[in-house]
């Protein structure tokens, strides 16, 4: 399902400095695999994974998704396959204020291209026990809720593969397992691979397949 | 979701910001709306007022003013014209060219309802062969009068026909009688009040300025008091004739002209009862007749057959309009006339497009342009206010970029967000435009007889769509372009 062979990517500081942050030399995540890669705040997770969803250009490499090398794609191509292929939970759930729960989750399939299932949403939000909230705006939801619609949205376009971004990072421990339980279970479900990335031991224990970010980067580890 | 929805809700997420902008937009719309009818709705009524005869033939002088006067009731009579000059439309000189030929008496008023209303003295021929416009599919409009009513006839002498808005403002119906004033009375002047008309007729709206004046029988108003020219006697030569000369002999001789043609109806008159004598003590035999004629049913004028009218040799008028056989004629008579010592003749249509373009034309444009500039403000006030919500709106777009929306996307969804604020604000602006049309309509029929109200519209108005979606187009593209650029990865950075 995915498929990373000798990616680089490096920014550049305001004084003209190369700043490398990803030099991963293979990485490959099966199709219905479930897999968290760890490492500290900042230290590159998240641009691997706007990588990966083609929101960043990398320098070098190559980036297989579902068979489609995403570093050989239009940005206008990417956009798609982001849309069709790949979901993504943030870190803060990034739900829109001015939008129901509903809407949020249709808001996932308006650029797709394609025919919008509202019942697909409906359905989808009601598995994740959220069906007398469907009107209710995020600030009348609970964090917990929030989540959930942010989940729903990220798997109503039935992705291939869901990227999650510290999906547990703002949330108090209580929850922590419950938003980690919900994604797997939504992914087999689904049937969609899963990668997650976290600084978080506890989430990572929960996984079979963990990867140390700092073993398979190549980027030489500096402070924070 | 389409992109259309999620701009709307972007607006109303803004509630206030985006109501003050659109609240803006809207003025400025209103005000381009009550410009665009209220011009269009003069120009209609000027125009149509200048519909139905050719020609205006009057004393030398200002064409303008000739017109205003004559068919728009407005400003001073220039001066008279001999009543031979009216004749030789009539069986003379003019005769072949013209298929219609309507004298035209002016200087009376009359008071109501805190309005002067003009008193013309006219024959039944206005409302019978001139038609005061065309339809839309090309079929005439003619004259016609409320049921009950209907137009003088020539041979009743004290008979007249009043517009609808005298009728409305003064509360007169057919049968009540009325007093012309002497001269161009304004309200709370002293006037002289003339004989009493009896009214036959009230017309039917016709949206030109004839709603706003009253016509008597040309006949009777010859017979007032005052109404004479002086005799011919002291008259020059009608062919040589002396506009000044004659005003000032007009001026000296009134009373005594007056007279003569007073005395000479009275000779026919000379076993009829005289007790209502006039103020200044002259036998009268208008009076008379009309004394007689209080005495009488109101709508019986069968004794007007025993008053003598007028001779001709006393009579003038003030204008004629002229109906000519065909169009082919009316260079030719309008030079003939213009190039004779004795009157004018103008084109009124002409004149009222010289008099717009000259005056009206400028007006409007500077109107135009102030409110243009007030949208244009308005529209700045869109790209303030939706550049200003970027930075906080940054990480909406990062959102939308990250579940697929492509750089286009998300510039197209700032953009339909200014073309729905402008739009929005436009429409509220037409109602609020028209909406300040239907508060004034009274006062424009009052004051011109021509309906005007909430559903009036100039074609115009629709112009202002598109233009209001390019202006939004143009305002929303820099926070579009700034939607664009949006940098995704660090749009979506987690806050604190």
């Amino acid at each position: 399902m995915l498929l990373i062979d000798g990616l680089r990517k490096a920014y550049y500081e305001p004084d003209g400095s190369r700043l490398p942050i990803l030099d991963i030399p293979r990485f490959v995540l099966s199709a219905g695999e479930h897999a968290v890669i760890r490492g500290r705040s900042g230290c590159g997770k998240t641009t691997l994974l706007h990588a990966i969803a083609g929101l960043v250009r990398v320098d070098q490499g190559q980036i297989v998704v579902d068979g489609t090398d995403v570093t050989r794609l239009s940005e206008a191509a990417r956009d798609r396959l982001r849309a069709r292929r790949i979901g993504y939970v943030f870190q803060t759930f990034n739900l829109l204020g001015a939008f129901t729960a509903l809407e949020n989750v249709l808001l996932g399939m308006t650029f797709t291209g394609q025919k919008r299932d509202v019942d697909r949403a409906r359905s989808l939000l009601a598995r994740l026990g959220l069906a007398d909230r469907l009107q209710h705006r995020p600030s009348a939801l609970s964090v917990g809720e929030q989540q959930r619609v942010a989940v729903a949205r990220s798997l109503v376009n039935r992705p291939g593969l869901l990227l999650a971004d510290e999906p547990t990072a703002n949330i108090d421990p209580a929850h922590q397992q419950q938003v980690v339980d919900l994604i797997r279970k939504s992914c087999e479900d689904e049937h969609v691979t899963l990668l997650l990335v976290t600084h978080s031991s506890e989430v990572a224990e929960q996984f079979d397949r963990v990867e140390e970010f700092e073993q398979f980067n190549q980027v030489p580890v500096t402070a924070p | 979701m389409s992109l259309w929805k999620i701009a709307w809700r972007s607006i109303t997420q803004r509630g206030l910001s985006s109501t003050l902008t659109g609240l803006s937009m809207a003025l400025g719309v209103a005000l381009v709306i009550v410009v665009l009818v209220v011009y269009g709705v003069l120009n209609d009524y000027f125009l149509q007022g200048a519909q139905g005869f050719h020609l205006i033939v009057g004393a030398k002088g200002s064409k303008q003013q000739l017109v205003f006067n004559t068919i728009y009731h407005l400003d001073q009579p220039i001066e008279n014209i001999p009543y031979a000059y009216y004749k030789e439309f009539v069986d003379g000189q003019f005769a072949s060219a013209t298929r219609v030929a309507v004298p035209f008496c002016l200087g009376d008023s009359y008071l109501a309802g805190g309005q002067a209303f003009r008193v013309v003295g006219t024959t039944p021929a206005l409302f019978d062969q001139i038609e005061y416009g065309r339809h839309s599919d090309g079929t005439p409009k003619l004259y016609a009068f409320e049921p009950g009513g209907r137009n003088f006839e020539s041979g009743h002498f004290f008979e007249a026909v009043i517009g609808s808005v005298v009728a409305r403002e003064s509360g007169l119906q057919v049968g009540d009688t009325f007093q012309p004033s002497h001269g161009i009375v304004e309200p709370g002047e002293e006037a002289h009040a003339h004989d009493e008309f009896t009214i036959v007729g009230i017309l039917q709206p016709t949206g030109t300025p004839n709603d706003r004046a009253l016509f008597v029988n040309i006949e009777g108003f010859y017979l007032l008091e005052d109404h004479a020219k002086p005799a011919p006697a002291e008259e020059t030569n009608a062919d040589d004739h002396d506009h000044a000369e004659t005003q000032q002999s007009a001026a000296e001789d009134d009373r005594q002209g007056a007279h003569v043609a007073q005395q000479a109806s009275a000779d026919a008159h000379a076993g009829a009862p005289d007790d209502a004598p006039h103020a200044n003590g002259h036998g009268d035999a208008k009076e008379q007749a009309h004394e007689h004629h209080d005495h009488d049913s109101a709508a019986d004028h069968d004794h007007d057959h025993a008053v003598q009218p007028l001779p001709e040799e006393l009579r003038e008028v003030t204008a004629v309009l002229v109906l000519l056989v065909n169009d082919l004629f009316s260079e030719s008579v309008f030079t003939e006339v213009n190039e004779g010592n004795v009157a004018q003749a103008v084109f009124p249509a002409r004149e009222i497009a010289k008099f717009f373009a000259t005056f009206l034309g400028p007006v409007r444009i500077i109107l135009l342009a102030l409110t243009v500039l007030i949208i244009i403000v308005a529209g700045i006030g869109i790209l303030v206010s939706i550049y200003n919500s970027m930075s906080e709106r940054r990480r909406e777009i990062a959102i939308m970029r990250a579940l697929g929306a492509s750089r286009h996307a998300v510039m197209l969804v700032i953009l339909l967000e200014s073309i729905l604020l402008a739009l929005a604000g436009g429409l509220a602006g037409c109602f609020v435009g028209h909406g300040i049309l239907g508060l004034i309509s009274p006062s424009i029929v009052a004051r011109t007889g021509v309906s005007i109200g909430f559903l009036h519209y100039d074609l115009q108005e629709a112009l202002l769509i598109p233009a209001l979606i390019v202006l939004a187009a143009v305002v929303g593209f820099l926070p579009a372009l700034s939607a664009y650029r949006t940098d995704v990865a660090d749009s979506l950075k987690p806050v604190g």
